[in-house]
């Protein structure tokens, strides 16, 4: 029990850490990117760099995503199966996130 | 037997709000925030992979009043997650306990948010402009 609540507070500060910098570029990238074409923003992401960091940028983000909102379901959904039911959810909904944008990620990286 | 009368511990409503206890409240609210918007990333990412009309949708969206409201509110949410994190960080390094760090490094996130969330405006609006 208390490893894997330790695994879940190392996990939380680790893509906390991993974000800082990956949630800048990805600032500094949309802004750069405004108002351009599918096509431009094709051809930026279908190089190799951009490529890595957003694939990143989406494993880290998800994965903090689901341990952020569990420890708030925890806090306020008393019921225990509801609660239960709400963190499978949680769960469902980051994975199935998570694959749709590795699917699109590469896609662009592709370049098909 | 009669349980005692026990005091109740103090509730919400009591407690007159406080910097530290309003930004920990906000500091949820914007990880709630940015989780809804990580919809809109899959979106514009499955757009830009898949299909010129979903992305031309989501183009158009972001450009509308409403978009950039809720790009107003994301960027917001996106520096100030970050920046109290950071600060949420420090503490677990044992750095900045004491109440009196406490309210300076708040009111440091408060206002370095703000001030982030202006420059990338500003900026986005630049790069718009001379498109």
């Amino acid at each position: 029990m208390s490893g894997a609540a330790i695994r879940h507070w190392r996990a939380q500060r680790i893509t906390a850490l991993v974000l800082v910098p990956l949630s800048l570029w990805f600032v500094n990238a949309v802004v750069s990117h405004l108002g351009q074409s599918r096509g431009q923003i094709q051809d930026w992401l279908s190089q190799p760099l951009p490529t890595l960091l957003m694939t990143a940028l989406v494993l880290a983000v998800f994965y903090h995503l689901v341990l952020g909102v569990r420890v708030v379901i925890e806090d306020y959904v008393s019921d225990p199966a509801r609660r239960a039911r709400a963190i499978r959810w949680t769960y469902f909904a980051g994975l199935a996130l998570t694959a749709i944008s590795l699917a699109a990620i590469a896609t662009l990286g592709l370049g098909l | 037997m009669t349980p005692a009368e026990r005091p109740l511990s103090p509730h919400l409503q009591i407690y007159k709000p406080q910097l530290t206890s309003v930004l920990s409240i906000t500091h949820r609210g914007t990880g709630l925030a940015l989780s809804a918007g990580t919809i809109c990333l899959v979106w514009w990412l499955s757009g830009a992979a898949w299909s010129d009309q979903c992305f031309a949708w989501a183009q158009a969206f972001w450009g509308s009043w409403l978009g950039l409201i809720l790009l107003l509110g994301w960027t917001f949410s996106l520096f100030f997650h970050l920046l109290n994190g950071v600060r949420h960080l420090l503490w677990d390094w044992g750095l900045g306990y004491d109440l009196k760090s406490a309210y300076r490094t708040g009111w440091t996130v408060v206002a370095f948010s703000l001030l982030l969330t202006a420059a990338t405006f500003g900026g986005g609006f630049f790069a718009w402009s001379h498109m």
